[in-house]
Parts: structure tokens; C-alpha cells; sequence
């Protein structure tokens, strides 16, 4: 197959604006990676500067360890984030199948309601969901957080969903019916697999949120045994107000492992973004 | 005892009736198939048929009983699909093996019929690969081969060639004729293509916008139409209608001349001039525009040298003329 020809000039003007958008992307990252690697004096004199044997120093790190339960935080972290997507997609997906593949009345209504929440921000309803958690003795649990998280989740999901399972064959989940398929396998094996694309998109923009979100956790479980990621390095910035080391090394760890996630799930979530426009 | 017996079927969707009481009947071991232009509710009347949509109304008999309330895959029914739709996670043995599977039958048993299957549609070569590995005609294949495992009382096709290239239309087509004949069961044929239906159907269903306009075998409905829609349907170059007094005629409103009763000749009742001629080497199509002002089609067999802008003089049998009322209706 022949290659689509490209001017040498377009070539070159957009890896020059891709490059540098990177570049403008990446620099707060890089600053904060090279900084939480260096002395609190090096930080200040030459914040740009790479560290060297003089100016490295790991007092950031240690400070993080020894202070706070950074592992306890993390596995925090991970296990609202992870419980909270695991819920999304698997509520999500499903009302979605079902919007999508069954007639019944008030299914427009239904699909239109349940993606109102996507136009509303949860945060307005803080107060009545503490209440809510206080009442139910959920207040600083992580189950909380998941589940305030499921339900912020959910109505983009449903939307973006719903599109995508529109598109899966009819005559594909007909064939499952008639070799006398469940509704449910029909569902788990037949169209998840083919909307895995939407899935991982919706995972990314979910995981992304979830991970840095400050204000659940500050509000509905600050204790020290349900402490986040983010909730707990924001109370270093507190402590330690003059510390930069430990604030960058807490900022530092917090970004591995989104990237992971990220890394994990984005060759799907591009055929995801892509999808409609290739067809 | 009948196959398969459709009793007053409608179906709407919303206010759009998209079936309007459908009666039909089909013997033990017919071939029957539904033609009718884009949209005129054959995917949905096959889908009734297999229970993947419910009828707004009226009774669905497969071997004499009753399945208005049977699930699809309790019905008795193998179905192949336009798009294949084979199972993409599985490879071709446990696709063909998968209803099986489902209904708990024992695995010798299936293996007998994935053996079976396999053989009938040689499928031997490829038991081991996905569906994605497979060609397009490989994969219908495999879907046909599916249906048939099951040992359907009743086989359903929904326009099964019409994403195959021509060549592959036309040899998988004879393999359809082929497997009829082998295993001698019911079959529901949908297709828009009329060749396929001539060839292939014992029994023609017309549709036109829900509605049931004739059923017969091919050469009745070819020779003996009931209406102009079912004379326009059938045939290609599809039949010449023109204005009835244009030949002559005192009765009707529409006359219509198949393209192949038009003969060309030094004495002839109609003047017509050449417009366009289509040599296709077997067969030549000439165009012409009468004096009266109609253009007809004709076919003429073998090769013919005439060209644009030449006289000729047309006639035809009065016993070929066909003749329709102002609805459309044949008068004769
Ligand atoms: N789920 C549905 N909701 C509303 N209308 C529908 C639905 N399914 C089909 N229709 C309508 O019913 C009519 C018949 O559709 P159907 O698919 O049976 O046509 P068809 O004869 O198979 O056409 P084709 O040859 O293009 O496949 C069409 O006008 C279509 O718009
Ligand atoms: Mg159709």
C-alpha cells in the first residue's frame, strides 16, 4: 500500500507544534521530578537546574516516609479509585445495554435523566451527602468515597456508552439469541468485548478525576485511616509549609501510578476517541 | 403438515405499520422467498418469524404449534445473517458448536454435527481459526454452517450473499440451491435481488410496504403478474409500461410489453427511432422513443448492429401486451 504523501514542510510543522506542546505539557512535571530530587537550598537557588552531586538529595523522600502513612494513602487511593471505576463501567455499561438494546416506555425520558447528571456537578449536593453519610455511618469510610464517586461517574458514562453499544450489530446479538445466548452473556461476552474501546476511554477520564479529587475525601473521610493520595500529600503542604522537598517527592509518587493506569489503558482509549471518525 | 403458517400478522412500530396482515403458509421442505424494495419490511417479518421481534398482532405457527411465546432459540430455527455475525471470540468449531453447547446436548453428539456441518460446507480446513482469519464467503460459510448444526426444522436467511462480491454471490448461491436439495428443509429466503429469488425459490412472497402483493412460483408470477408493482419487479430490463392508447389500445390505463416481446423488423405496426443501444455480446438492449412519444426497452437476442438516430419498426404479439387499470390493477 502507498503511503499518503506529505509535504516535507507539513511534516515539519506539525511535529514542531506537537513538540511543543509537549514540551509546554510536560515542564511543570519535569520541575517538579527534578526538584524533588534535590537539596531544599538547591531548590531555591537554581529551581531549573538538573541535580547534581552536590545539590542531590533524597531528604524529600525520607521526610514523606517517616512522616505520614504515604502507603497507607496510597492503597487508599487506589482502592476508591479502582472499586469507584470498577462500579462506573460495570453500572454504566449495563444501563447503557439497556437503553440501547430494549424498547420500553420512557426509555428516551430514562436516557435524558440519567444524563442530566452530567450538566449538574455532584459538589453541590456536598451537604446533603455528608447528611446522608452521617446518618448512614459512612462518614469516614472509603466506602463512601466510592460511593459518591459511582454516582459522579455514571451519567457521562451511561452517555458515552450508550452511543457505543448503539453501534454494536444487531445481527451479531440476534445470532446469540437464536443459538440461545443469556441476555447476560449476550451482554458480557459478546458486546463488552467489541465496546472495550469505550470502556477504557471512559475508565481514563474517570480515573483521572477520581485520583486527584480533594474535596470527597476532605469532606466526607479526613480520618488518618482513610486518608487519599492527594488529601494526604495536601496536609504535607500544611505541615511543612516550608518543606519543598517532601511536597515534591509526595507530588512526584502521586503521578506513577496514574501513568501506569494510563499506559495500561491508552492504546484502547485512542481506537476509543478514534472510533467515530475512521468509520 | 405445514411448515410454517403466519396468521394475520401486523406489526407496528409506534404509530408506522410496517406489516399489515401478512396470511401465509409454507409446506414442509419448500423454499420461499421474500423479495420487495428497500424498506418494505422483510428483515422484519424474518425476524417475527424467529421470535427476535414480537408481531403487533396475529398467530405464528412453526410445525403446526403455536410460538408466539417461544424464544427464539426454542423455536426450532436456524438463522443466517446479512452481516455474518459469527461469534468473534470463538473459533469456527465452537461457533458451529455453540447452540449445541447451549441446549445441553450430549458432546458426542455435537461433535457429530460439527463434523457434519463441516463437511457439507467444507469447512474442514479452517475449524481451528477465528472469524476475523476468515474471507468474507469463508465467513457465510461458517454462519450457514451454524444454522444447520442445529438441525433446524425451519431455516431463516436474511440476505445472506448481498455482502459477497459477485463471483461469490453467484457459486454461494448454487451452494444454497445445493444444501436445499441435500437436506431437503423448510427455508425462508429474504433477498432484493430478483435473481437470487427466480433461482432459487419454489414459492415467490412480493412485498410492497408491508403488504403481501402476490405469491407464486417464479414463472407465475413472471408470466401471470397481478399488478403492475409485481410485472415492474420481476425480469431485467424490468417490463416497458407506457400509456395504453399509445399501441392502440382502447381498454386500461397502463400497457406493459416485457423488453424480450419486442420484435424489430422491415414491417411493423409502430414507428419508433434508436436512442441508446447496450451490446452486452449475448444479448443487445435497444432503446427506442415511439413517434407516440413512450421509450421502450427492448431485448434482443444475440448481437445487432443498429445505432442511435436509426427508423426501425416495432411489433408486438397482442397476446404479450399486458394491460393495468388506473390503480394498477392487471385487466389482462
Ligand atoms: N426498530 C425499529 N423502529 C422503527 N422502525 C423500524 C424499526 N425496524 C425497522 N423499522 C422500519 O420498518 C420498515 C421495514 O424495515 P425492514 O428492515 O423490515 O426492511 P427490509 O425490507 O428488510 O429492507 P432492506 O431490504 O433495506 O433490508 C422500514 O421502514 C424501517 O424504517
Ligand atoms: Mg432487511
Amino acid at each position: 500500500m502507498q503511503k499518503v504523501r506529505r509535504s516535507p514542510f507539513n511534516l515539519f510543522a506539525v511535529h514542531a507544534i506537537l513538540i511543543t506542546y509537549t514540551a509546554i505539557a510536560l515542564f511543570p512535571v519535569v520541575v517538579i521530578l527534578i526538584n524533588s530530587f534535590k537539596s531544599r537550598k538547591a531548590i531555591f537557588r537554581d529551581p531549573l537546574g538538573l541535580p547534581d552531586a552536590e545539590s542531590f538529595s533524597l531528604v524529600g523522600y525520607s521526610t514523606v516516609f517517616e512522616q505520614g502513612d504515604f502507603f497507607g494513602y496510597f492503597q487508599n487511593s487506589m482502592i476508591v479509585t479502582v472499586g469507584s471505576l470498577f462500579f462506573i463501567l460495570l453500572f454504566g455499561a449495563m444501563a447503557a445495554f439497556a437503553l440501547a438494546e430494549y424498547r420500553f416506555r420512557g426509555n428516551t425520558l430514562l436516557g435524558l435523566y440519567l444524563a442530566l447528571g452530567i450538566m449538574i456537578p455532584i459538589r453541590i449536593g456536598t451537604v446533603a451527602i455528608l447528611e446522608l453519610m452521617v446518618a448512614t455511618g459512612l462518614v469516614n469510610t472509603l466506602t463512601a468515597l466510592i460511593l459518591v464517586y459511582t454516582a459522579q461517574g455514571l451519567p457521562l458514562a451511561v452517555f458515552i456508552l450508550t452511543e457505543f453499544m448503539r453501534q454494536v450489530s444487531d445481527d451479531l446479538k440476534n445470532a446469540g439469541r437464536v443459538e440461545g445466548l443469556s441476555e447476560y452473556v449476550i451482554f458480557f461476552r459478546l458486546v463488552l468485548p467489541i465496546v472495550r474501546p469505550a470502556l477504557a476511554t471512559v475508565a481514563v477520564f474517570n480515573m483521572i478525576t477520581i485520583w486527584n479529587d480533594l474535596w470527597f475525601p476532605l469532606i466526607l473521610s479526613p480520618s488518618e485511616e482513610t486518608k487519599t493520595l492527594t488529601l494526604g500529600s495536601q496536609v504535607f503542604i500544611g505541615q511543612f509549609v516550608t518543606d519543598w522537598n517532601a511536597v515534591l517527592s509526595a507530588l512526584s509518587m502521586a503521578i506513577l501510578p496514574v501513568l501506569v493506569l494510563y499506559v495500561l489503558f491508552s492504546r484502547q482509549l485512542i481506537r476509543g476517541i478514534t472510533a467515530g471518525a475512521v468509520k | 403438515m405445514s411448515s410454517l403458517r403466519l396468521i394475520n400478522i401486523d406489526k407496528s412500530f409506534g404509530k408506522t405499520a410496517v406489516l399489515k396482515n401478512i396470511n401465509l403458509e409454507v409446506e414442509e421442505g419448500e423454499f420461499v422467498v421474500f423479495v420487495g424494495p428497500s424498506g418494505c419490511g422483510k428483515s422484519t417479518m424474518l425476524r417475527i418469524i424467529a421470535g427476535l421481534e414480537d408481531a403487533t398482532s396475529g398467530t405464528i405457527e412453526i410445525a403446526d404449534q403455536v410460538v408466539n411465546d417461544v424464544p427464539p432459540a426454542k423455536r426450532g430455527i436456524g438463522m443466517v445473517f446479512q452481516s455474518y455475525a459469527l461469534f468473534p471470540h470463538l473459533n469456527v468449531r465452537d461457533n458451529l458448536a455453540l447452540g449445541l453447547k447451549q441446549s445441553k446436548e450430549d458432546k458426542q453428539l455435537i461433535d457429530e454435527r460439527v463434523k457434519e456441518s463441516s463437511r457439507i460446507l467444507h469447512l474442514d480446513p479452517y475449524l481451528e481459526r477465528f472469524p476475523a482469519q476468515l474471507s468474507g464467503g469463508q465467513r457465510q460459510r461458517v454462519a450457514i454452517g451454524r444454522a444447520i448444526a442445529r438441525h433446524p426444522k425451519l431455516f431463516l436467511f436474511d440476505e445472506p450473499l448481498s455482502n459477497l462480491d459477485a463471483a461469490l454471490r453467484m457459486s454461494t448461491r448454487v451452494e444454497i440451491a445445493n444444501l436445499h436439495r441435500q437436506i431437503d428443509t423448510t427455508m425462508i429466503y429474504v433477498t432484493h435481488d430478483q435473481i437470487e429469488a427466480m433461482t432459487l425459490a419454489d414459492r415467490i412472497v412480493v412485498l410492497r410496504d408491508g403488504v403481501v402483493e402476490q405469491v407464486g412460483t417464479p414463472m407465475e408470477l413472471y408470466n401471470n403478474p397481478v399488478n403492475q408493482f409485481v410485472a415492474g419487479f420481476l425480469g431485467l430490463p424490468s417490463m416497458n409500461f407506457l400509456p395504453a392508447e399509445q399501441i392502440g389500445s382502447k381498454q386500461g390505463a397502463t400497457a406493459g410489453i416485457r423488453p424480450e416481446h419486442l420484435v424489430f423488423g422491415e414491417s411493423g405496426p409502430i414507428d419508433a427511432t434508436v436512442v441508446y443501444v447496450e451490446q452486452l455480446g449475448g444479448d443487445t438492449n435497444v432503446i427506442v422513443k415511439l413517434a407516440a412519444g413512450a421509450e421502450l426497452t427492448a431485448r434482443l437476442f444475440g448481437q445487432h448492429k443498429y445505432s442511435v438516430g436509426d427508423k426501425v419498426k416495432v411489433a408486438v404479439d397482442e397476446d404479450n401486451i399486458y394491460l393495468f387499470d388506473a390503480d394498477g390493477k392487471r385487466i389482462r
